[in-house]
């Protein structure tokens, strides 16, 4: 059961609302289980640092009462790194999407895992980029429909788990919107690991990704993730505008939980920046 | 035939004329409508065989142009702001290698702080990038300079930014001439590059070049670039031949005839500035107008000669060089005839509207000579006031804006 205290609202900027998430749009799902999960944690937001991009992920950052620090396309997980270099005493959360961290940003991001510099990114993939206006992401399933593949895509989308995991991140999870409470658990692990943690949460836009591929509304891609059917697969497939790719699942049915775990030494502990003398 | 349509549509319908081969699409506001419309173009077939792809960044479309131009192939794409300073890297060697890439900037701010709206500060962050630059004062100037842009480009071994003001032409809808198939393809043969990466005929592209040759390869360049002020003017008249009326050339003259004060612009404020000065003109104040259409490389000859009758000069600039002032007004001070009072102008950053109101009220102290040498339009001073007051030998120790 979720608790229903809304102390999290302590946490927030409530002179930014209304927000700019569109209905039905799974980030504010997302966000509002990460305030839960910091709201039980943290009396004040002073020792947490927040870097995001850009995108519609990271914009919700900017409704955290917390230090928070927008960054150009891609680059967040570098303006952290210099963060964490400078404040190594920071909890630092870098919020991100799938646009923003596997496409501009997708070296930082590997770059990032390697070193195991000791922060935790949460990636918001919603398999497009929407603030745009619903273009093809690294991430968008193969025969979907954006506004730059009118013919359904032709591409493979990365798996950031496996990616981030192949670069030697030490901790990495998924979750989904429509689990908040599996989120919550991810989440709360993620800031407790030492080391690089990610944590890739999938989330829907439906007023791109939904309304082009005739996916019905926010719910009915919510109820979807959580049937875990060959998930929106089954909808797609019988929308007379999409084509069905032969032989192809068009959304995968992916692992969530965590999905690895293993320990070494931090960025910060190999350069000596924590646990002795600086 | 005139229609009304979006700026961006006219945009990807004039490239389309232009049969492209291969388009880059990253997607970047206000820029994206044009890479779509061209995608879809693309699925209906009727660009075959021209190859679009998703790319991953700015530096990939550029770079993926590069490697298309390099091949052989008529390759274009679109950016803005932030993505064209991160394609930066390969801008200047598309330059450098002389590939005749034609791109689109649709004219946005640059951060931080981060802004959507239209100014020109990407543009003129790269201006020097060996690249022409061309401004569209409007739509249907920005559709008759993307085709210009193609042939003055392949015939010059040179690249081309096609320059039109984000939001204010690109989602405007404006009634425009799109010229017919026939009559692009008799202005603009088939791409022929002087040299492709062939395996038949090899050849090494991008080698390093030393102390030895290196000023000679920038020289060359740097003549290839000067000829674009004899071609561009050439290539004006023979488009104008080839779809019955004109549009292009250096730059475009407005009530110049015995104009005291000049005002020198560039991109869409022209249109609001021409009204403006119909109605100063009516008011007696004789004032004209004079439109840089080819920025890069700068049309000095063409300049001059244009503010050849000008007692006073204005120069507006929808972008700053931080600490100095204009970029226009600083090339339009190289061309203005010796001892002639000049006023740069800053003016529309970051999407302030520039409106016919405060553009007379600004011309009209212009006129009475009460203009300084840098004024900005529309400043707030009661903000500045305040935070200037925070500045080194201000009330605050701690210097500069702050957040929050």
């Amino acid at each position: 059961m979720i608790e229903a205290a809304p102390t999290e609202k302590r946490l927030l900027r409530l002179d930014m609302m209304p927000h700019m998430l569109c209905p039905g749009c799974g980030h504010g799902i997302v966000f509002d289980a990460m305030l839960r999960v910091l709201a039980r944690r943290y009396e004040t937001l002073d020792g947490v640092a927040f870097v995001a991009g850009i995108g519609c992920s990271s914009r919700v950052v900017g409704y955290v009462d917390s230090a928070t620090m927008h960054t150009t396309h891609g680059r967040p997980l570098t303006f952290a790194t210099g963060l964490k270099l400078a404040r190594p005493d920071l909890k630092v959360i870098v919020v991100t999407g799938d646009g923003d961290g596997l496409s501009i940003g997708g070296n930082h991001l590997i770059h990032a895992a390697r070193r195991n510099i000791d922060l935790t990114c949460v990636l918001f993939n919603n398999e497009i980029y929407g603030m745009t206006g619903g273009q093809l992401a690294p991430t968008t399933v193969p025969g979907a429909f954006t506004s730059t593949s009118p013919e359904g895509n032709h591409e493979e989308p990365f798996d950031a788990a496996r990616l981030v995991e192949a670069a030697g991140a030490t901790f990495v999870a998924r979750a989904q919107s429509f689990r908040t409470r599996l989120f919550e658990e991810v989440f709360a692990e993620a800031l407790d690991h030492p080391g690089f943690s990610f944590v890739e949460v999938l989330t829907d836009c439906t007023e791109y990704f939904g309304r082009t591929n005739h996916l019905g509304t926010g719910a009915d891609l919510l109820f979807a993730q959580g049937r875990e059917e060959p998930a929106v697969d089954a909808d797609l497939a019988t929308r007379p505008t999409l084509r069905p790719v032969p032989e192809k699942r068009t959304r995968p049915t992916l692992a969530t939980g965590v999905l690895h775990r293993s320990r070494r030494s931090t960025l910060e502990e190999a350069m000596g920046l924590v646990g002795g003398a600086r | 035939m005139r229609e009304q349509i979006e700026g961006s549509q006219a945009v990807a319908r004039a490239v389309a004329l232009c049969r492209p081969q291969v388009v880059c699409a990253y997607p970047i506001t206000p820029q994206t409508h044009i890479v779509e419309a061209l995608g879809a173009r693309v699925k209906e077939g009727s660009l075959a065989p021209c190859q679009f792809i998703n790319v991953e960044s700015e530096f990939a479309a550029m770079s993926v142009s590069i490697g298309a131009s390099a091949g052989g192939s008529r390759a274009y794409t679109a950016t803005a702001s932030q993505g064209l300073l991160f394609m930066a890297e390969a801008v200047y060697n598309a330059s450098g290698l002389g590939l005749p890439i034609v791109m689109t900037v649709a004219n946005r701010a640059i951060g931080a702080p981060i802004n959507i709206w239209n100014d020109h500060s990407d543009s003129m962050a790269l201006r020097d990038a060996g690249w022409v630059q061309l401004f569209a004062a409007d739509n249907q100037s920005a559709v008759d300079l993307h085709i210009q842009a193609f042939r003055l480009a392949e015939e010059l071994s040179v690249p081309v930014m096609v320059c039109v003001d984000g939001f204010s032409l690109t989602h405007a809808v404006e009634g425009i001439d799109v010229p017919d198939q026939e009559s692009v393809d008799s202005f603009l043969p088939p791409f022929v590059p002087r040299q492709r990466l062939d395996p038949d005929e090899p050849v090494t592209i991008g080698a390093m070049v030393g102390p030895e040759a290196f000023t000679e390869v920038r020289y060359l360049a740097h003549a290839r670039m000067r000829r674009a002020l004899d071609l561009m003017p050439v290539i004006a008249a023979e488009f104008a031949a080839a779809v019955g009326r004109g549009g292009g050339g250096l730059v475009e003259p407005y009530r110049l005839e015995g104009a005291d004060l000049v005002v020198v612009a560039q991109g869409s404020v022209i249109g609001t500035l021409c009204d403006a000065i119909d109605e100063l003109r009516d008011e007696g104040i004789s004032v004209g107008a004079l439109a840089v259409t080819v920025y890069r490389p700068f049309p000095v000859d063409a300049v001059r000669a244009a503010l050849a009758g000008a007692r006073r000069v204005v120069v507006i600039d929808r972008a700053l060089a931080t600490g100095e002032g204009g970029f226009l007004a600083a090339d339009v001070r190289r061309a203005a005839p010796a001892g002639t009072p000049l006023h740069g102008v800053i003016a529309g950053l970051g999407g302030r509207p520039v409106t016919r109101a405060s553009l007379r009220r600004c011309l009209e102290e212009a006129s009475r000579g009460l203009l300084g040498e840098l004024a900005w339009l529309d400043l707030d001073t009661t903000l500045i006031e305040k935070e200037l007051a925070g500045l080194p030998g201000g009330t605050d120790v701690h210097a500069g804006p702050h957040a929050g």
